[in-house]
């Protein structure tokens, strides 16, 4: 039982991060019908957001290790601790979260220049296209942050206060002995919260109703004198602040490098697939479902039995899906029907 | 008819002489196994005033960093045999043989190549090296599925392959070739050193559990480092997982190791995989638990000064092995390290440290033997005993190509002094300890001649 419930909360954590990925896909392909391979290189450019805060909070005094004489060796004693003593450790320590801050501006500006600097002169394009152009500027993305920051991972920790485990065991009347990391459970709150916020910014907001009609028919709502491009370049935007956000509370549960971003992408796609393409719900709902299946098969019980299944699960499930529904879960007519 | 017949002889005859000259002008080039044709290899240079080394190593993925490091190791090594610097090392290493001028004379040149830790893209860039151009020797890697991948290829074109980054018992033990060899230690090597230390630290009878990287390095690893905690402290293995490279996410893994009863935890990862499930593992509060009465331990048996970098915090007091560490004090470390520190400002991996000491012993070897033929240049490294390299009295090994020498226990830092400071040495464990017979790993060299 303990361990059923450590794989569902893993699984739950990691359907977090594919659902905020594949909620961003989705959007961008259900406004703009643009399949954006470059979405990858926006979570990871969310979590270097985090990285570049903390470089800056964390600039130091040099003091020089006077035994190293071939090279320059110091301690950093970063100015803010100097300047303001505890207050200042404190504000170095709640670097991720305070760096929500500023990636939410940036996201949202590196969104809107992709978007019209680039992605809208492919909206006539085939699929193809689009998927040639968005994965070779996930690329140069991706080379331009391992120039700067190099390809090794950088550790970003969570706060303190945040940093260790919670006696979930306790919480859900089974003992004691069970616990989970904390930053992982507010990573979960976190995600849940992003995705309540976007679906309720669709459904409850004027500007999110032009949206979802315009995902529905296009051309009626710019027939009704609405510029609808306009608001579906906010709708990049805001995808790419989802996806930035996703990437940047990741950073303490995975330091992160230059090709984070390509890891998760492949998987959520499968993930959009697995929903149906253009179906925000469904994102959600296959995020949450193929993280806590890939957990179930990553179990020792499991893998003795089928050895391997915890790599081609997702996959796997992929192909009785489309077989089953081949819209996917909750797929609608039409999307990316000719 | 008879005439014509005699006609015909008579031109057979004239056409027959030239041909026999000829041949006889050609023959000891082609057909005469122990004449010039002996002293025939690939790529000799011959007269050329220049000799090229290819240097094969991952420029992109997740290795980059290493990569770079190792190249510029090789880049310095090249500028101290042309004769340019202070010459690192060559101050230092006995015996010594090398004059400053190139090798043998002639100028060394290089090439590089990009592994991106694939053997299948390491191959064809190392390939392209020796056929496009024309190198002698070439070095490098990150990893042992690429240094086995790339050692066979050595073999089958004849030319030398010094190994980079290479852990895995296989490298010199079943896939062993007669044209690769290996400076850097082995999974063997960190078992033996780490184990004693082990039981020092944590006590006997120990519960471990194994979280492996699902390849030929991890695989490797794992049994050693198992076999020799067993041997050593009585340490009992509860479970041995494979993980996939680059899981990212290793929490699925770590989880059952809450309820395992084990209480050690043996991280057989390197690089990125290294940095993630230390982190996640900490993170889980493995080090803050008691189980069987014991603090939970965690042991990563493979270390470098870069990928605790990667981990941070989380490194400190971590008990691991590694080659070797730029803070050690004998002279030839101390050379390479300002040489290096000088040139590029900081100070070399044992990732830079090998492959610098392994294009120095390549260099050496062909001025003991007096030519880039492979087959002297290979008799001349086989069992060959040097010193001043940093890891104390060394021997290339004949009977498989494994280097012998001191290996390194380290600790992640809790004090560092500096932003390099991130290992220190908790023991020098000397050859000796490490060494092993020879078909402890069988393996088959194959031949000279290729």
């Amino acid at each position: 039982m303990d361990a059923i419930l450590l794989q569902v909360l893993n699984g739950l954590d990691k359907g977090g991060a594919y659902a905020l990925i594949a909620l961003g896909l989705t959007l961008i392909f259900g406004t703009l019908g643009v399949v954006n391979f470059a979405h990858g290189a926006l979570f990871m450019l969310g979590a270097f957001c985090a990285v570049t805060i903390r470089e800056v909070l964390t600039l130091s005094v040099k003091v020089k290790d006077e035994s190293v004489t071939f090279f320059e060796a110091f301690k950093e004693v970063p100015y803010l601790e100097l300047w303001l003593g505890e207050t200042g450790k404190t504000i170095i320590d709640w670097s991720v979260p305070i760096s929500i801050l500023f990636a939410i501006p940036f996201m949202l500006m590196v969104g809107l220049v992709m978007e019209r600097g680039l992605i809208r002169h492919f909206y006539r394009r085939p699929h193809a296209d689009q998927i040639l152009v968005t994965f070779g500027l996930a690329i140069v993305i991706q080379e331009i942050v391992k120039a700067y920051y190099g390809a090794n991972p950088i550790p970003q920790p969570s706060p303190e206060l945040l940093s260790g485990t919670a006696n979930v065991g306790a919480f859900f009347g089974l003992g004691d002995n069970l616990v989970y990391p904390l930053w992982r459970l507010v990573y979960l709150g976190f995600a849940l919260v992003i995705i309540a916020i976007v679906f309720a910014f669709l459904q409850f907001t004027t500007f999110g109703m032009v949206v979802r009609a315009g995902m529905a028919d296009r051309e009626t709502v710019q027939l009704l004198g609405i510029n609808i491009t306009k608001r579906f370049s906010i709708v990049f935007g805001l995808a790419a602040v989802v996806a930035g956000l996703a990437g940047l509370m990741y950073t303490p549960v995975l330091p992160p490098d230059y090709h984070m971003g390509m890891d998760f992408l492949v998987l959520s796609f499968v993930v959009v697939v697995v929903g149906g393409m253009g179906s925000l719900p469904g994102a959600v709902l296959a995020g949450f479902l193929l993280g806590i299946l890939q957990s179930f098969a990553s179990m020792n019980e499991v893998k003795q039995i089928i050895p391997g299944l915890d790599q081609i699960i997702i996959y796997l499930v992929a192909m009785i899906v489309l077989l089953v529904r081949p819209r996917g879960l909750m797929g609608r007519k039409g999307v990316m029907e000719d | 008819m008879t005439k014509k017949s005699s006609d015909l002889s008579r031109r057979s005859l004239l056409k027959g002489t030239a041909a026999a000259t000829a041949a006889t002008a050609v023959a000891p080039s082609i057909f005469v196994p122990n004449a010039t044709a002996a002293g025939a290899f690939r790529n000799d240079p011959g007269n050329s005033s220049t000799v090229t080394l290819g240097f094969n190593v991952p420029q992109t993925g997740a290795y980059a960093d290493e990569g770079a490091d190792e190249l510029r190791a090789f880049k310095l090594a090249v500028k101290h045999l042309n004769g340019e610097g202070d010459g690192g090392m060559m101050q230092t290493m006995q015996p010594m043989n090398l004059k400053g001028n190139g090798i043998l004379g002639k100028k060394v040149e290089f090439v590089t190549g990009d592994t991106q830790t694939k053997s299948d893209a390491a191959r064809a860039s190392a390939k392209r090296m020796i056929e496009k151009d024309g190198v002698i020797m070439f070095s490098g890697g990150s990893s042992s599925g690429v240094a086995i991948a790339v050692q066979s290829l050595a073999q089958e074109m004849g030319t030398v392959f010094m190994a980079g980054l290479t852990h895995s018992n296989d490298t010199t033990g079943k896939d062993r070739r007669r044209y690769g060899f290996r400076h850097f230690f082995n999974a063997h090597m960190s078992g033996a050193s780490l184990a004693p230390v082990l039981e020092a630290e944590y006590g006997r009878d120990r519960q471990v559990y194994h979280l492996t990287a699902d390849y030929t390095w991890g695989w490797s690893q794992q049994e050693s480092i198992a076999k020799f905690t067993k041997s050593q402290a009585g340490w009992n293995t509860v479970a041995d997982v494979r993980t996939p490279v680059g899981a990212g996410d290793f929490s699925q893994y770590i989880t059952p190791i809450l309820n395992s009863g084990a209480d050690v935890l043996v991280l057989n990862h390197y690089g990125k995989d290294m940095v993630n499930s230390l982190t996640q593992a900490i993170q889980f509060g493995l080090r803050d638990k008691q189980v069987n009465g014991k603090d939970f331990q965690i042991v990563v048996p493979l270390f470098s000064r870069l990928m605790a970098q990667g981990a941070g915090e989380n490194i400190k007091g971590i008990l691991g092995s590694t080659a070797w560490n730029w803070k050690l004090s004998d002279a030839g470390s101390q050379a390479f390290t300002k040489a290096f520190g000088q040139e590029y400002g900081f100070p070399p991996s044992q990732a830079a440290h090998t492959c610098y000491c392994q294009t120095l012993l390549y260099a050496d070897a062909v001025e003991r033997a007096g030519t880039f033929n492979p087959e002297q240049v290979i008799r001349a490294l086989e069992d060959h005993e040097f010193d001043g390299m940093g890891n104390g009295k060394t021997l290339y090994r004949g009977s498989d190509h494994q280097a012998f020498k001191d290996v390194l226990v380290v600790r992640g830092n809790q004090n560092p002094s500096s932003q390099f400071d991130l290992l220190e040495v908790q023991d020098i464990v000397p050859r000796d300890k490490v060494t092993y017979s020879e078909d402890t790993y069988p393996g088959d060299l194959g031949p000279y001649k290729v």
